[in-house]
């Protein structure tokens, strides 16, 4: 099975990309294209990330171990694409005019937590490989639970960049905050629990 | 605080505004039957402090908003606002006056014949537009009452209906919306009502039937389907200023010194550009500080942003 659907979930999942490729190429970005190609781009990375901490808890909420195979493509995914948002800050928005920049992450917090999630991702994806995992043994988990604090900064980075919570911020933090609470040793328990009656 | 009485010789018509007709032609707007609904006065000149700027498509000027009642994505208004009613429709000048009064829309657009204004429209959100309005100066609707001694401020409130007004279920802003300028900033000739745009009648997601429009300050200020306007002795609470205080200041006058939290606004990014375009730098005023800038004389701009 895992022979057929990892492939179609990778193919799936550069479906946002083909979206994004094909409005650059045909002029459908609309009013403000920067824009729309920052947009495009950051929510998918949120929401890669959000799909990468999906995994965890679904495997143990239906006891498929299946679901792990996919959380290290689904967070490459989200670099990828996190990648590609901060990438067109720098080229198309600022056209890699740095003053302007630096001037942004050190006045705005959003564009610094934005920048503090996008820094912690590297050492993720820089040891995702499976040669990784045995190299770091422990300490390869202790480093991939960075991704906690990717998720919360990457929703404080949509909340701050918002002019209100209202509707899409809100909706990502309640997402967050359910996905982190199923990792709660308490919560993990019930879920023990009921499995054993 | 002291207020700053305007009078209309501080303005250079010459120098700013262009024969309407040589601008018309270049617009290749606004022709015949489009013209017949509004009332509109031909030997009035347009205000056009640039010619390097390309006025914007009325396709982006209908398409992308920020109109909350409406939705909070920038397509909302367009999408969700087709079947807003917006006849008949009354708007009540009350407060601080004398002869408080109510007219219909149409009772003004008879009373008070539309102009064609092109502004420089720029959002507090780091975009900006340039927009052939049709309107007339907001003085010539304030001028049919008489304020008391007391009126410092003058209120707009917009229209409150959650049955037509999807975003209004929801508490994103305290609604209704509400706006304020000082009396000075309000009669100033540069501050209009809309009527119209692109020579045709005001689009429901454009704030129809009857908005306003202070170009040398943030859109946000220019409310929108207003339905009161209230002279008042307080300096009125926006509905920006009530959801952020630190963010949104009374005045919002364009001001590339002064940054806000979220947006550069030491640049723009004009609107219908491609994505190679560069952000332009934002001006002072939005332009208009000619025409403008007396108002403000001795103030701290940066502690009244
Ligand atoms: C993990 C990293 C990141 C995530 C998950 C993320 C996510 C997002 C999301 C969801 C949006 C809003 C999209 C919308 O409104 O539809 C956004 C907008 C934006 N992001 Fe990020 N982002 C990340 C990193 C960064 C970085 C590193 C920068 C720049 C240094 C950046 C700069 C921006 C800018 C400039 C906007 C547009 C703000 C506006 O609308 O005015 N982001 N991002």
């Amino acid at each position: 099975m895992i022979r057929i659907f990892k492939p179609t979930i990778f193919v799936l999942c550069l479906v946002p990309l083909i979206i994004i490729a094909y409005q650059i190429l045909f002029n459908q970005l609309g009013a403000e294209p920067v824009k729309q190609i920052t947009h495009h781009t950051g929510e998918w990375t949120l929401r890669f990330i959000l799909l990468s901490l999906a995994m965890t808890p679904l495997k143990n909420i239906t006891k498929i171990l299946a679901w792990i195979k996919y959380r290290r493509m689904l967070g490459l995914f989200a670099f990828f694409y996190g990648t590609l948002h901060l990438l067109t800050y720098i080229g198309f928005d600022y056209q890699f005019n740095l003053d302007p920049i630096i001037d942004d992450v050190l006045n705005k917090k959003f564009i610094f937590i934005g920048l503090a999630a996008w820094l912690l991702m590297l050492p993720l994806a820089v040891t995702s490989n499976q040669k990784m995992v045995l190299i770091l043994k422990q300490n390869w988990k202790k480093i991939h639970r960075l991704s906690y604090l990717i998720g919360i900064f990457a929703v404080l980075h949509f909340i701050w960049l918002s002019k209100t919570i209202f509707f899409e911020p809100l909706i990502y933090l309640i997402i967050l905050i359910t996905l982190l609470t199923l990792r709660l040793d308490f919560i993990k328990f019930l879920f023990k629990k009921k499995s054993v009656t | 605080m002291k207020l700053h009485k305007f009078k209309s010789s501080e303005i250079t018509p010459e120098s700013l505004y262009i024969n309407r007709r040589k601008f018309l032609k270049k617009m290749g707007i606004l022709t015949g039957s489009a013209l017949t609904s509004q009332n509109i006065i031909t030997s009035a000149f347009s205000y056009t402090p640039e010619t390097e700027r390309k006025i914007t498509p009325y396709k982006f000027v209908t398409t992308y908003n920020n109109y909350y009642e409406f939705g909070t994505s920038k397509s909302d208004p367009h999408k969700n606002s087709k079947d807003f009613i917006t006849k008949p429709w009354d708007i009540k000048i009350d407060g601080e006056v004398e002869n408080e009064i109510t007219l219909s829309v149409e009772e003004i657009k008879n009373m008070i014949p539309s102009e064609e204004r092109v502004y420089r429209f720029r959002c507090v959100e780091g975009w900006s537009m340039v927009v052939p309005w049709l309107g007339f100066p907001l003085n010539k609707l304030l001028n049919k009452v008489k304020p008391t001694s007391k009126a410092k401020y003058v209120k707009f409130t917009s229209v409150y209906d959650p049955d037509q007004m999807k975003g209004q279920r929801f508490p994103v802003l305290n609604w209704p919306y509400k706006e304020g300028l000082r009396i000075d900033e309000a009669m100033h000739p540069l501050t209009i009502m809309v009527t119209g745009l692109y020579g045709k009648e005001l689009p429901n997601q454009n704030g129809a039937p009857l908005r306003l429009i202070v170009p040398w300050k943030y859109g946000f200020k220019s409310a929108k389907a207003i339905v009161n306007i209230k002279f008042v002795e307080k300096m009125p609470v926006s509905s920006w200023m009530n959801a952020s205080p630190k963010e949104y200041g009374f005045y919002s006058n364009v001001n590339p010194n002064v940054s806000h939290p979220r947006w550069s606004q030491a640049t723009e990014r004009v609107i219908g550009e491609n994505i190679y375009s560069p952000r332009i730098k934002t001006v002072m005023f939005n332009g208009y500080g000619d025409e403008v800038a007396s108002l403000y004389d001795g103030m701290d701009l940066r502690k009244n942003f």
